[in-house]
């Protein structure tokens, strides 16, 4: 879709505010007092009003939502109803070790699902592709919960090759990353490949083929120029299913990110953590998007404004 | 690849007859057998508690069935009536569901069933609730791009030129020539949604013990990596394999529907 910039800021800014609103109204509108599900049916009344106090929730909507979004901008999300402790410190590494794992995931992702699709579409039809190709279906429709215990199994456990879980040792990330990644993997090994094909029989290779460009040349300089753009996309689209996979990789791995931070704080019931979590995911993928659709631009001279 | 869908299938079909003939019970439990592999009497094993894998993963299917059925019948009722009304009428309103829709999609994934089911308390009807939230989007997202390309076309302006009402042209005219892409659609929503519901029962928040649950199943055998492989080997294969077959489906239905 071709929109200018400012329109794109717009959208990206809006598409916040709800974010916001959604997730403050989250715990308000639901069924039931949240301070009692918080503390449970035996916390005594001096507790419940504290709490009430501190959490703001004696005050009418529109203030604590106004006041909420105020305190956000400032870097303040509140405190952890369990410990006490600023939410914002817990966020900040929990946000820092997430987004290292993504990363990793879409490093491993990038890089071999690239050249994997590339392989496959060079030699078109052998063996290989055919390996290639089975394999990437395999891996798309395996879930997270159960590629991960499968490759501590065969990793850790048969072969002895990685730690299990935790986040001790460097080669700690191995695994989740691999865990997280694979699906992706899959996905851009097929897009890829359907890609390269298309535009290996394109008339702008045909001509680059005329010329006396050496393949090298043509594979870097056309081919994959031209596969760059459907990769954005995907990795753009992908990225949502990346921070999803990534609460369950990290409870199974026991990965100190987001992810295990949401699901610990709802089993501990500490909601301003689980709605803080629920924001920051929401508000990374959105971000993600915005970036996407501004490299689209640099990239794809067809998307620029004339 | 048929060959192996058609398994599949024909593997859950028996299971189902199994649980109808013999009235088994996935609960009974036998101390002396616990995480034991493969055998006669119980074909894949017996979990942490000697309960029979295979008759727990029947009623798991079950379970997460009928869910995914009440899941799949809400999110689309809600997600095709609103997504016609606002391809239909257009305007405001249709901008406003569209801002909506484009909301609930920053949500990636399972994010904002995860985030109902915490505040809910567990069980099937919050369950229910909590993936129908975040399930009618993509159908309303289709539903409403299908209606504004066939609003236009002339057998709809025929009808209008008639006389007929609105609700009688969306139900004679829109809603017939719409159904195909939906029904595709639909088959890769419960695909996608036997995932979330194991993911939910995964982290806790789905079907509480002893309700046999695909995900609480997957959450418990890896707690017994170690001991006993199979268990997460079988549950994990039950899901993937089921979820590649609805896929498929899915896909041969599309290819169908094209041509």
């Amino acid at each position: 879709m071709k929109s200018s910039l400012p329109i794109i800021f717009f959208s990206f800014f809006l598409q916040i505010l709800g974010i916001f609103i959604v997730t403050f109204l989250i715990l308000h509108l639901l069924p039931g007092d949240p301070i009692q599900v918080m503390l449970g049916e035996s916390a005594s009344l001096a507790d419940q009003v504290k709490i009430r106090a501190e959490l703001g929730l004696d005050q009418p909507i529109y203030k604590q939502m106004a006041n909420s979004f105020f305190q956000i901008i400032h870097g303040d999300f509140g405190n952890s109803i369990l410990t006490g402790v600023p939410i914002k410190e817990q966020i900040v590494i929990a946000m820092k070790n997430t987004y290292i794992l993504a990363l990793a995931a879409l490093f491993i992702a990038i890089i071999f699902g690239l050249s994997g699709g590339i392989i496959a579409a060079k030699y078109k039809d052998s063996l290989l592709d055919k390996m290639i190709v089975s394999s990437s279906l395999f891996f798309i429709s395996i879930p997270h919960f159960f590629l991960g215990p499968l490759l501590m199994l065969c990793l850790s456990i048969w072969f002895g090759w990685l730690p299990i879980s935790g986040m001790e040792s460097s080669f700690s990330i191995v695994l989740p990353a691999l865990t997280l990644s694979l699906g992706m993997l899959a996905i851009i090994i097929k897009m890829t490949r359907n890609c390269m094909i298309e535009i290996i029989n394109s008339d702008a290779v045909r001509t680059a083929r005329a010329k006396g460009l050496s393949e090298w040349s043509i594979t870097i300089n056309h081919i994959f120029r031209l596969v760059l753009i459907p990769l954005i996309t995907i990795i753009g689209m992908q990225f949502g299913s990346l921070l999803s996979g990534a609460i369950i990789t990290e409870t199974l791995f026991s990965w100190d990110g987001l992810g295990m931070l949401l699901v610990n704080s709802i089993q501990s019931r500490d909601y301003p953590i689980t709605q803080t979590c629920i924001f920051i995911i929401a508000i990374s993928y959105v971000l993600v998007n915005l970036l996407t659709e501004i490299f689209y631009k640099i990239v794809d001279p067809r998307m620029r404004d004339t | 690849m048929k060959k192996i869908v058609l398994f599949v299938f024909f593997f859950w079909s028996i299971g189902i007859v199994i649980k109808l003939f013999s009235g088994f019970d996935s609960n009974r439990m036998i101390f002396d057998e616990i995480l034991i592999g493969p055998n006669y009497t119980s074909w894949l094993g017996r979990d942490d508690y000697g309960r029979n894998i295979f008759y727990r993963l029947i009623d798991g299917f079950l379970n997460s069935f009928e869910i995914i059925f009440i899941v799949t019948a809400i999110s689309s009722f809600f997600g095709v009536l609103i997504g016609v009304i606002s391809g239909y009428f257009g305007g405001k309103l249709d901008q406003l569901i569209r801002y909506i829709t484009t909301l609930f999609m920053a949500f990636p994934g399972i994010l904002l069933a995860i985030a109902f089911a915490a505040i809910l308390s567990p069980g099937k009807f919050n369950l229910i609730l909590a993936l129908s939230i975040g399930g009618w989007v993509s159908y309303a997202r289709l539903a409403r791009a299908q209606t504004a390309l066939v609003k236009n076309l002339d057998f709809v302006k025929a009808s209008e030129l008639m006389g007929s009402s609105h609700i009688n042209i969306i139900i004679k005219h829109i809603l017939p020539s719409i159904r195909t892409p939906l029904i595709v659609e639909a088959t890769y929503a419960i695909a996608g949604l036997i995932i979330a519901e194991a993911s939910l029962s995964f982290i806790g928040l789905g079907l509480q013990a002893p309700m046999a649950s695909w995900g609480g199943m997957m959450r418990d055998s890896v707690r017994f990596l170690l001991v006993s492989p199979h268990y997460a080997l079988f549950v994990g294969l039950s899901i993937m394999s089921l979820v590649y077959c609805i896929n498929f489906f899915g896909d041969y239905l599309n290819h169908k529907m094209e041509h």
